[in-house]
């Protein structure tokens, strides 16, 4: 009986209290300390290649200093940096058409995924279609884009839609497919209804897959917005990266492309978090080391 | 034979299964896995089914659960047809409900939520009297302090009971058991089995257990129904004429050994023809 207590009380920890004692744990352990050292060396690397040495092709790349220097500057010599309000207004239009795109395609592929995964005669007549229009790439439908939808905000935010969507419903529909069939039936044992099994059986089982997805998604969100920026748009990170190449200012190149990635990584992270929240049966589970 | 005391009570949960037949259409062609079978289950008792891996045993208990359809014959109820000729196949339902081989609580609900999911769904209760009365049952069967945890939290010992209790919720007629216990350890075994007595004594159901292990076919069951390799039919049927309530001492008693002989060679005999087709599991 007192190893059953003990469980009970540790469904109770509290949510800071779990916090706190992880990021003890993870300070504690090598892992911060191995990503430091592979940071310093890949920028180590990229100082000495490109600053020193100016070795082969990489004399042309612009190197961290000059990076730096240039995006910590509060006067900066391209015009851009930390302390000018237009870096903001690039990542945040990015973040916008992001969002946008994300709601969208997460609004229409979780519930598209499902019904692909649940029912066998809607999965026999979209799936093939589905299929037929997943490997088409972004870049090939920005004719298009450009053709059916009007001004520089819609186009992009169709095409970043486009390949979110996709992960996003195969996901869901693996996730549908991957629930022991003991479930749904177990269910139906207890005089659960068709919808009662897609409510309580499909849905909540679908959900370790549908978060996957879903963080596939994002970051393929960011792929695709940079991509649909370069072409259309006016502002923006892709956009960004974009014009600097034209203007011949190589560091603003390097800056729009990290912070691609320090806003790609973030949201990708803000994602599993959501995931955690709503999966607390899995995040518990996982923690005593995957008991099942 | 008289009917022991325990089942006395029941009058309900009664299963005529009748010249039941099922042809699987498999990729290598048709497959017979139950053929021309007859069992009638008496209401309140506990039978025991005993048979080789994949000689259809399950999907018998697929049938009686309304999971697949039968392809001839008929499966009664209390009198009323689960599944016969007008209709292959049975409305999965309340009033017979199957505990798994590997378990199906649903990972996302708390233990409580997957008790009192039964009533709730059917709209019986409201979901706080179906949590009060699960609350109860839980703490008859001995799960107190778990009812907030995930089944993934508590031992697969303690996971089994729950499922049963989730079971028992519905006031079922019958209980279909498909090796229920056949992942757990010794220890844990014998422990789930005088939990499950003490359920039963308690509730008096039709328990249709399927079982490999023949000292947990006598020692739970009223009768044990030996069934032949596949296809699928009663070879022998044997009365455990050891009077219930029982305890684990009953497995050194002679009459327990006695009966082990008798079920032993005829479980051989069928096993060793299953390992020379080759059967694999369905």
């Amino acid at each position: 009986m007192s190893n059953v207590k003990q469980s009970a009380s540790a469904g109770e920890i509290g949510a800071w209290e779990l916090l706190t004692y992880r990021v003890g744990k993870w300070l504690k352990s090598p892992t911060p300390y191995l990503m430091l050292v592979g940071f310093a060396l890949f920028f180590g690397a990229w100082y000495l290649l490109s600053e020193v040495f100016r070795f082969w092709r990489f004399a042309s790349l612009p190197g961290p200093k000059a990076v730096l220097t240039e995006w910590f500057n509060p006067n900066p010599v391209y015009g851009m940096s930390l302390y000018t309000p237009d870096y903001y207004i690039h990542i945040w239009s990015s973040m916008r058409r992001v969002l946008y795109a994300f709601i969208i395609s997460t609004g229409l592929g979780v519930p598209f995924g499902l019904f692909l995964g649940w029912s066998k005669n809607f999965r026999e007549f979209t799936f093939p279609v589905f299929e037929t229009l997943r490997p088409i790439p972004v870049l090939a439908w920005v004719p298009l884009a450009i053709v059916m939808f009007k001004g520089d905000e819609t186009p992009v935010i169709f095409l970043t839609t486009l390949a979110s969507f996709y992960a996003t419903a195969l996901n869901t529909m693996l996730g549908v497919q991957s629930i022991d069939v003991s479930y749904p039936r177990a269910a139906a044992c207890l005089g659960a209804s068709k919808w009662q099994i897609f409510r309580h059986i499909i849905i909540p089982g679908a959900l370790p897959f549908i978060f996957t997805g879903l963080q596939i998604s994002v970051g393929v969100a960011w792929f695709s917005l940079v991509a649909a920026e370069m072409v259309s748009g006016e502002y923006g990170l892709g956009y960004l990266i974009l014009a600097s190449y034209v203007n011949v200012q190589y560091p603003i190149i390097i800056i729009g492309m990290i912070s691609v990635g320090i806003v790609g990584y973030a949201s990708s992270a803000l994602v599993r978090m959501a995931g955690d929240y709503m999966m607390q049966w899995r995040v518990r589970e996982l923690a005593l080391g995957g008991a099942r | 034979m008289n009917a022991p005391a325990a089942q006395a009570a029941a009058s309900k949960g009664a299963i005529r299964i009748q010249n039941v037949d099922k042809v699987y259409d498999a990729k290598e062609g048709p497959v017979q896995a139950v053929s021309d079978c007859t069992l009638d289950i008496r209401a309140g008792e506990i039978c025991m089914i005993v048979g080789p891996s994949g000689c259809g045993k399950t999907t018998l208990l697929n049938a009686i659960a309304g999971f697949h359809d039968i392809t001839g014959g008929s499966i009664h109820l209390d009198g009323e047809m689960l599944c016969g000729p007008e209709r292959p196949k049975a409305e999965p339902g309340p009033d017979r409900v199957v505990v798994f081989q590997n378990g199906a609580l649903f990972p996302w609900k708390t233990n409580l939520e997957n008790v009192a999911f039964g009533p709730v769904v059917q709209g019986k209760m409201t979901r706080s009297q179906a949590e009060q009365k699960a609350r109860g049952m839980m703490a008859d069967a001995g799960l107190i302090g778990v009812e907030h945890n995930y089944p993934g939290e508590v031992s697969s010992g303690m996971r089994r009971r729950v499922e049963i209790v989730r079971a028992l919720m519905n006031d079922p007629k019958v209980l279909l058991l498909d090796e229920p216990f056949r992942a757990l350890d010794q220890l844990t075994k014998s422990v789930m089995h005088e939990a499950l007595l003490e359920i039963y004594y308690r509730n008096k159901v039709t328990i249709f257990f399927i079982t490999h292990d023949l000292e947990e076919a006598i020692f739970l069951g009223h009768r044990v129904a030996i069934m032949t390799t596949r296809p699928c039919k009663p070879k022998k049927i044997l009365e455990v004429d050891i009077p219930h309530p029982r305890d684990y001492s009953v497995l050194t008693s002679p009459r327990f050994r006695e009966l082990m002989e008798e079920t032993v060679s005829a479980v051989h005999e069928e096993a060793v023809k299953a390992f020379e087709a080759g059967e694999k599991e369905m």
